[in-house]
């Protein structure tokens, strides 16, 4: 599927402060026939690196530079430009090998260096071009093809919420084809939710209801599915909520009972990380790469710690119910905690929470309050989950109060119009004003995973995130709203207005 | 003279002066540099000159930072590995292994045996080089028994 991959010419960065093996190197390199460039400083490679953005295949570095330690510079690389990295030391300590490993180098060799270890190092950059084209390709273009045949040909237009799916259906398709149109056109074999599938699943997450913990097992034990695995469930499950958030915004009354009710269970979500964080990292990753989003955020949540995993969605909705804070800064506060361990999944059930508020917003005032905050929110959410807390602490303020200027959101929350729905998924496709980093969370996340546990904590990535969470919400396929609807259970009036009374949002 | 050469070379091998690196080397070696081996073994000799007198001076000082000597150490084998200097890089590890138990001694009387041994690569090596150079093209390199 590769067209052409050759190792010859392939562009290697060559980085020691070790003259005499930088030259040796640079003599075996050739020797290899690829294009070697060579640098005596870390930071005259990462300056090299940045520069020449696709410049180069793979960079190979010694552990230890005066400048620069080794590990550090290969974090920077992993973290922003995506390339394979090979450590070389003369010191095969276990515990050396296992920090290059941990921090996302793809080989580590000991001096002294044979010609045959270097003639092999392309492996390394087709592993990853072949990684990247399976994810991408992967998940969304099979998920959610199915799911737009099926939604355009059983919609109509006769429902104004629909119809204004059906704008967005065009529009999410028209993104998925061009995914597609990128990726290669070779397939992996994928679970295809067709639309029988997915009414399966729908009926069985009604079934167990906001009440019980709907997680992927118990959805895939009421689904009695033999073929279909945990794992599709829990990812095909992530997916489903995402559109639900949508769903949502778009129109206020619906309120998916599912993600209402999904407040109230902390473990259930619990169960849905640990869901998520066991399966086989391929699933996880092929989630990340598939919809840029969430799911990108989950393959981290599948490497890191599991406990601290199942320990924020709980915070969080804890704080989403209103347990405490009855104002923003509370709101903020609560999130605060999630900062540790990046935990893409907590971010998942956030939002939607906050689509519960924004819909259930009778007060005008509250409405743009919450309307504001909301997006806020979850670009906050969305931010713990690779950013430390000092980080996190600063944007929020900020993000609040300039949401609150830029969005105009006051307006839809308080009827179900269809201009209103209209707006709506305008307002909310978020050009917010903070964060629009063009950056590539496909990459960023590709190092997450690459990384494992290693978060670091790169305030471009804070943005990357929350822009590719916004376009990724876009790309959700839908269902046919209708379908939908006949299984939900709309709250009562009565429990918006609890909702509210308790809800973080009160100003 | 190749022949002397060569045999010069088999007895740096045989001696352990150097090992499999070297080798390496002249196999690296080709008509775009014809010099290649020379040439690295001279930056070679000018950087660890470098770091021997970094090591000479943190152990003048007489305050034995273990770590930094240790460092400055990991460099120097890292680079004695370069061509292959086998009796260096012997002393180099025994001097890490003095350096991890805190042993000043043992550190001293390493680092003098490493200087030995270091001095004594440069001159056999030099000595090989321009007997080379003189002998004409060098003959294809011979892995040591």
């Amino acid at each position: 599927m590769e067209k052409g991959f050759s190792p010859v010419g392939l562009r290697v960065l060559v980085v020691d402060d070790d003259p005499t093996w930088l030259k040796i190197l640079e003599k075996m390199l050739k020797k290899c026939s690829y294009e070697v460039t060579t640098c005596g400083l870390a930071r005259e490679a990462l300056r090299l690196l940045r520069e020449r953005k696709d410049g180069f295949d793979i960079v190979i570095s010694d552990v230890n530079m005066p400048d620069m330690d080794g590990f550090k510079l290969l974090e920077h690389v992993g973290l922003e430009l995506d390339l394979p990295v090979i450590m070389m030391s003369v010191d095969g300590e276990t515990s050396r090998v296992m920090k290059g490993v941990q921090h996302g180098a793809c080989d580590y060799l000991l001096k002294p260096i044979r010609m045959k270890e270097l003639k092999i190092i392309w492996q390394h950059v087709l592993r990853k071009k072949l990684q990247e084209v399976r994810d991408i390709e992967g998940c969304c273009y099979d998920v959610g093809a199915d799911w737009f045949t099926q939604a355009q040909f059983l919609g109509g237009g006769e429902d104004v919420s629909f119809g204004k799916k059906r704008k967005d259906f065009d529009f999410e398709k028209k993104l998925f084809q061009d995914e597609s149109d990128q990726s290669s056109s070779s397939k992996k074999a994928r679970v295809v939710w067709s639309y029988e599938l997915h009414q399966k699943f729908v009926n069985a997450v009604n079934q167990i209801g906001c009440d019980h913990k709907a997680g992927p097992k118990k959805i895939l034990d009421l689904m009695n599915i033999p073929w279909l695995t945990r794992e599709n469930v829990a990812s095909h499950l992530q997916k489903y909520r995402l559109y639900l958030s949508r769903l949502e915004k778009g129109k206020e009354i619906k309120c998916y009972s599912g993600g209402v009710k999904n407040m109230d269970s902390p473990p259930k979500d619990a169960e849905i990380n640990s869901g998520h964080q066991s399966p086989g990292k391929s699933s996880s990753y092929a989630f990340l790469k598939a919809t840029e989003t969430d799911p990108k955020q989950l393959a981290p949540a599948s490497v890191s710690d599991p406990t601290s995993g199942v320990h924020m969605p709980p915070k969080a909705k804890k704080t989403r119910i209103g347990y405490d804070p009855p104002n923003s800064s509370g709101v903020f506060d609560s999130l605060l905690p999630w900062n540790d361990v990046p935990d893409p999944l907590e971010s998942k059930p956030p939002i939607l929470y906050e689509n519960s508020f924004l819909q259930q917003q009778p007060l005008p005032s509250q409405s743009s309050y919450v309307a504001n905050s909301a997006p806020s929110l979850m670009q906050e959410e969305m931010k713990p989950s690779y950013v430390n807390e000092d980080e996190f602490l600063m944007p929020q303020d900020k993000n609040s109060t300039v949401i609150l200027q830029d969005m105009d959101l006051s307006a839809p929350f308080s009827s179900n119009a269809t201009s209103n729905t209209d707006s709506i998924p305008g307002s909310l496709n978020w050009e917010l004003p903070e964060a629009h980093h063009s950056g590539s969370l496909d990459t960023d996340l590709d190092f997450t995973w690459l990384h494992g546990e290693h978060f670091f904590a790169n305030s471009g990535l804070q943005n990357f995130q929350f822009q590719d969470y916004t376009s990724s919400t876009s790309l959700l396929s839908e269902p046919p709203p209708h379908l939908w609807y006949g299984n939900d259970r709309l709250p009562d009036p009565d429990e918006y207005t609890l909702m509210v009374d308790q809800g973080l949002f009160i100003s | 003279m190749q022949r002397q050469v060569a045999l010069i070379k088999q007895s740096l091998f045989d001696q352990g002066y150097l090992d499999e690196q070297f080798v390496e080397l002249e196999e690296l070696q080709d008509d775009a540099n014809p010099n290649f081996v020379e040439e690295v073994a001279t930056l070679y000799f000018k950087d660890s000159a470098r770091l021997i007198s970094n090591i000479e001076q943190a152990l003048e000082r007489g305050s034995f930072d273990f770590n930094r000597l240790d460092n400055y150490m990991h460099q120097f084998k890292g680079s004695s590995t370069s061509i292959g200097a086998s009796k260096v890089k012997t002393e180099c590890t025994m001097f890490r292994e003095y350096c991890r138990v805190g042993n000043a001694e043992g550190c001293l009387r390493t680092f003098k045996q490493l200087k030995k041994e270091h001095a004594t690569l440069r001159k056999k090596l030099e000595q090989y080089f321009q007997l080379a150079r003189q002998a004409g093209p060098k003959e294809t390199a011979r892995r040591p028994k």
